[in-house]
């Protein structure tokens, strides 16, 4: 089961991918620049003080997903005894990573036009900081531990632990009298966002989760390389 | 014009330095993950060029490592 996820046949992919990847990332991002910081309209109420959302949201639902996709490609790895799993989700962390600072930077940008401080201990700001931190912990985990069996263990409780704070981040705006406003965009239903806006904003998205694939295949081919550094000593 | 998308009603200096950071930490996290890769990369090829001919047939013999010696990965 899963042969396709084995590294001999995912390297002759992931190694010829990233040049194309970067291009696309490139012309994605372009696009969405100019939307972001020239055509879209600004707010009535918040003025041009809004565009700081096409950086900020993007940023903020990538570290969510990509947290949520390690904490599943862990305990995936640990059902079907597939350690290929583990090198995924250890590549696909540092972006994660990288995205939730950059929420939290241009968060705290974004708060002081609109809430006249840079940092308030709101729920959503304090469970995104628990997320950086849960980021940090599980990146640090690899590089302290030597054992093979111990780091694995080790990252994915830090993930299982890591995962009751997502639903907390998403539903904080519902459960808790915060400053942040309840969420614009829903799936389900209708947006509470005009299009002229909601167009930038997926397109900055598209663009940061090229980036995010582009970051997973440099990190995983050097995961390779690395192991098959391991397996030349072993010759 | 040029003024306007600077200024934007006085709120340039929180957008363009929300956008600069983005950018900022993109271009650090992609010159991080190159210079690794590049030095990982290096290391293999070294220790590939100190192999006695039979041990280098054998690593010859796996499908990354043969990649990883073409050079044809590019980043």
């Amino acid at each position: 089961m899963f042969k396709i996820f084995e590294p001999n046949k995912i390297f002759l992919i992931t190694s010829k991918a990233p040049k194309y990847v970067m291009a696309l990332f490139i012309a994605v991002i372009s696009i969405g620049l100019i939307e972001a910081l020239i055509l879209s309209p600004e707010d009535y109420k918040q003025s041009h003080s809004v565009r700081i959302m096409y950086v900020h949201v993007p940023a903020a639902w990538i570290s969510l997903g990509i947290f949520s996709s390690i904490t599943l490609l862990s305990l995936s790895g640990y059902i079907f005894k597939n350690k290929n799993f583990f090198l995924i989700a250890k590549s696909l962390a540092p972006s994660g990573l990288v995205f939730n600072i950059i929420a939290l930077v241009t968060g705290s940008i974004w708060g002081k036009p609109t809430w006249g401080t840079w940092w308030a201990w709101d729920a959503r700001i304090t469970s995104m900081l628990i997320l950086a931190i849960f980021y940090l912990l599980y990146l640090i985990a690899w590089r302290i531990y030597e054992d093979k069996e111990k780091v694995l263990k080790i990252t994915t409780l830090i993930t299982i632990f890591g995962i009751i704070n997502i639903p907390i981040i998403k539903y904080s705006v519902d459960w808790w009298n915060t400053l942040h406003q309840p969420a614009s965009i829903n799936i389900m239903s209708k947006s509470a966002i005009h299009s002229s806006m909601l167009l930038p904003l997926m397109i900055m998205t598209a663009a940061f989760a090229l980036f995010s694939l582009l970051i997973f295949l440099m990190k995983y081919n050097t995961e390779l390389i690395k192991l098959k550094n391991k397996g030349l000593d072993r010759l | 014009m040029i003024n306007e998308l600077l200024n934007m009603n006085g709120y340039g200096l929180y957008v363009w330095s929300a956008f600069s950071f983005t950018l900022l930490s993109f271009a650090t996290l992609y010159s991080v993950t190159k210079v690794q890769y590049i030095r990982e990369k290096n290391k293999f090829i070294a220790k590939y060029g100190e192999l006695d001919a039979q041990k280098a047939k054998i690593a010859r013999t796996q499908t990354i490592n043969q990649e990883i010696l073409s050079g044809s990965q590019s980043i």
